[in-house]
């Protein structure tokens, strides 16, 4: 069985030492998808396995086979942008862009979860459809650090984007 | 990181078989394991992927839970009957890591992650009996404010760092094993172990054994049950000490009680010093703080913890009272 990421199908590298986020940049020349710290702490290298977001870092590539990869190269068409693209720019939510691609990844999978109703650490009531609050988003986008201090931005471009505000 | 074979096991009898080399590695979500692997601290020549093996999360017959060990952790706490029936466990597991690592990570995965410690981590810099037994331990004097205040040895002050594990262990969880001879089932309190002289032996499992799965026994207590963590930022830091709780209070009286702390101990440590000085005794938060601190007595700190008792005690105490509260 394949790898499928962005829709095509891509052998599982022989050595089963390479990591996805390896194979992606390395190998495959996606190299959207960053590496931060390469040990779990930064969500850099944030990409949507089988629609759920994860850390392509601590992933083998050989787990991977038989899954749906997709990074930030396949979100979009050519010239066009994902609508949480364009709400980066509307919100500067970056600086140096180096986390970019991993906050926007995360930031879809988020949507999803919370249209699904996905309780966090924040929600007041487990029970409760959780609200696309600013403190709902800061808790769920903690696994995306920004070194520059884009944070503000970030979580108004998702916030808007959570609530279909754009 | 050195090489290694790669097979994914379709069932847990062969996860079993696939496990039994003893330098194979059972490998769940890769969280803790790919890690550690790639610092040098684990070697294993054989990795069998167990993330295909179940992920149910089932009522028992009793009334209880049986959740698979390769379900996510995120899909745990997400799951209405948890989030029902045990929301100590999903506010635990929501308090953890990150979305991506929830995501990533299994059940099975999590109650074998081991120590954070920085000395563990650090192959080159510093002396680990975890590591390497009889090395010596450098986080006994060095810096060691996320150690362990509870059941400590002389050989290793290390903490387990789950957070799960703790409405785990309060809830009396049982834990699925399997192995090439047979299978067998222990309780998730006699799973980890204190550090003694041998720090590098964490568990009671057998070289090879394999979770497969946790099951909840029923607990109408847990439905009223809480997690509160304590830690150095507001989100994705390990716990400094951590606190699951369930309380049934009746006519002002405590008539049961579960008590389990995290980052106090080797192991998640279940209250049970505290659990009995309570039944039976008024709802009031001295009396709870009195138990508490009767937990701790036995607590030994070290240069950077000594607060870590005191904030253990005063947490259980304000846990218990707003349990008490939304039962008044
Ligand atoms: C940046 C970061 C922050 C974190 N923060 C927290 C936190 O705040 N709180 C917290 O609780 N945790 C935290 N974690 C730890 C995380 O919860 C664990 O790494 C995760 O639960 C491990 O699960 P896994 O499936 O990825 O395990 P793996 O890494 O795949 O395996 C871990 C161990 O379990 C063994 N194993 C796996 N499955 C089985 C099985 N079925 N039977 C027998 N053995 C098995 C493996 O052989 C290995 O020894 C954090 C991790 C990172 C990287
Ligand atoms: S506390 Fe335990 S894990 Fe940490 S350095 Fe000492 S022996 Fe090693
Ligand atoms: S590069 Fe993967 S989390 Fe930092
Ligand atoms: S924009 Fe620079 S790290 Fe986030």
């Amino acid at each position: 069985m394949p790898i499928i990421i962005n829709g095509h199908d891509v052998a599982a590298p022989a050595d089963p030492r390479v990591s996805l986020l390896d194979l992606l940049r390395e190998r495959l020349d996606l190299t959207g998808t960053k590496k931060g710290c390469n040990q779990g702490a930064c969500g850099a290298c944030t990409v949507l396995i089988d629609g759920q977001r994860k850390l392509s870092c601590l992933s083998l590539a050989v787990q991977c086979d038989g899954h749906d990869i997709t990074t930030i190269e396949a979100i979009s068409e050519v010239d066009s942008l994902h609508p949480l693209q364009a709400a980066f720019i509307e919100t500067d939510g970056f600086q140096c862009g180096y986390c970019t691609p991993g906050q926007i990844m995360s930031g879809i999978a988020l949507r999803g979860e919370m249209q699904r109703g996905a309780p966090s650490h924040v929600t007041p009531r487990l029970e409760d459809v959780p609200e696309a609050s600013n403190e709902e988003i800061r808790e769920r986008m903690s696994g995306n650090i920004c070194r520059c201090g884009a944070n503000n931005g970030i979580i108004e471009a998702i916030s808007s984007y959570v609530r279909g505000t754009l | 990181m050195e090489l290694f074979t790669y097979e994914r096991a379709h069932n847990p009898e062969a996860a079993v078989i696939a496990g039994a080399p003893s330098r194979a590695k059972f490998l769940g979500g890769g969280t803790n394991l790919v890690d550690l692997m790639r610092e040098g601290i684990e070697r294993p020549s054989a990795l069998v992927d167990v993330t295909g093996l179940s992920q149910t999360i089932v009522e028992t017959a009793e009334g209880g839970l049986l959740i698979g060990a390769a379900a996510s952790n995120a899909a745990v706490a997400e799951h209405r009957l948890v989030r029902n029936r045990y929301p100590a466990l999903s506010r635990a597991i929501l308090a953890g890591a990150s979305a991506q690592i929830r995501n990533m990570a299994t059940v099975g995965g999590n109650i074998l992650q081991r120590t954070r410690c920085r000395y563990f981590y650090d192959v080159n810099g510093a002396r680990c009996n975890k590591r390497d037994p009889g090395q010596g331990c450098d986080a006994i004097g060095g810096f060691n404010r996320y150690h362990a205040v509870l059941g400590t040895s002389s050989h290793c002050i290390a903490t387990h760092p789950s957070d799960m594990c703790i409405p785990l262990v309060a809830f009396d969880a049982i834990v699925h094993l399997a192995a090439n001879g047979g299978s067998r089932s222990i309780k998730l309190a006699e799973l980890h172990r204190d550090p003694g002289d041998t720090p590098q032996i964490e568990t009671a499992l057998d070289p090879g054994e394999l979770i497969t799965a946790i099951e909840l026994p029923p607990l109408a207590l847990a439905r009223r049950s809480a997690y509160r963590k304590v830690r150095d930022r507001a989100s994705y830091a390990f716990a400094l000490i951590s606190v699951a709780a369930a309380l049934h209070v009746d006519d002002n009286r405590v008539t049961d009680v579960r008590l389990a702390l995290g980052g106090v101990a080797h192991k998640p440590w279940r209250a049970l010093i505290a659990e009995r000085a309570l039944v039976g005794q008024p709802a009031t938060y001295d009396t709870f703080l009195a138990a508490a601190r009767a937990e701790l007595r036995a607590a030994q700190t070290q240069r950077d913890n000594a607060f870590k008792p005191e904030l253990a005690a005063r947490t259980i105490a304000a846990v218990l009272r707003t349990l008490a509260e939304e039962q008044a």
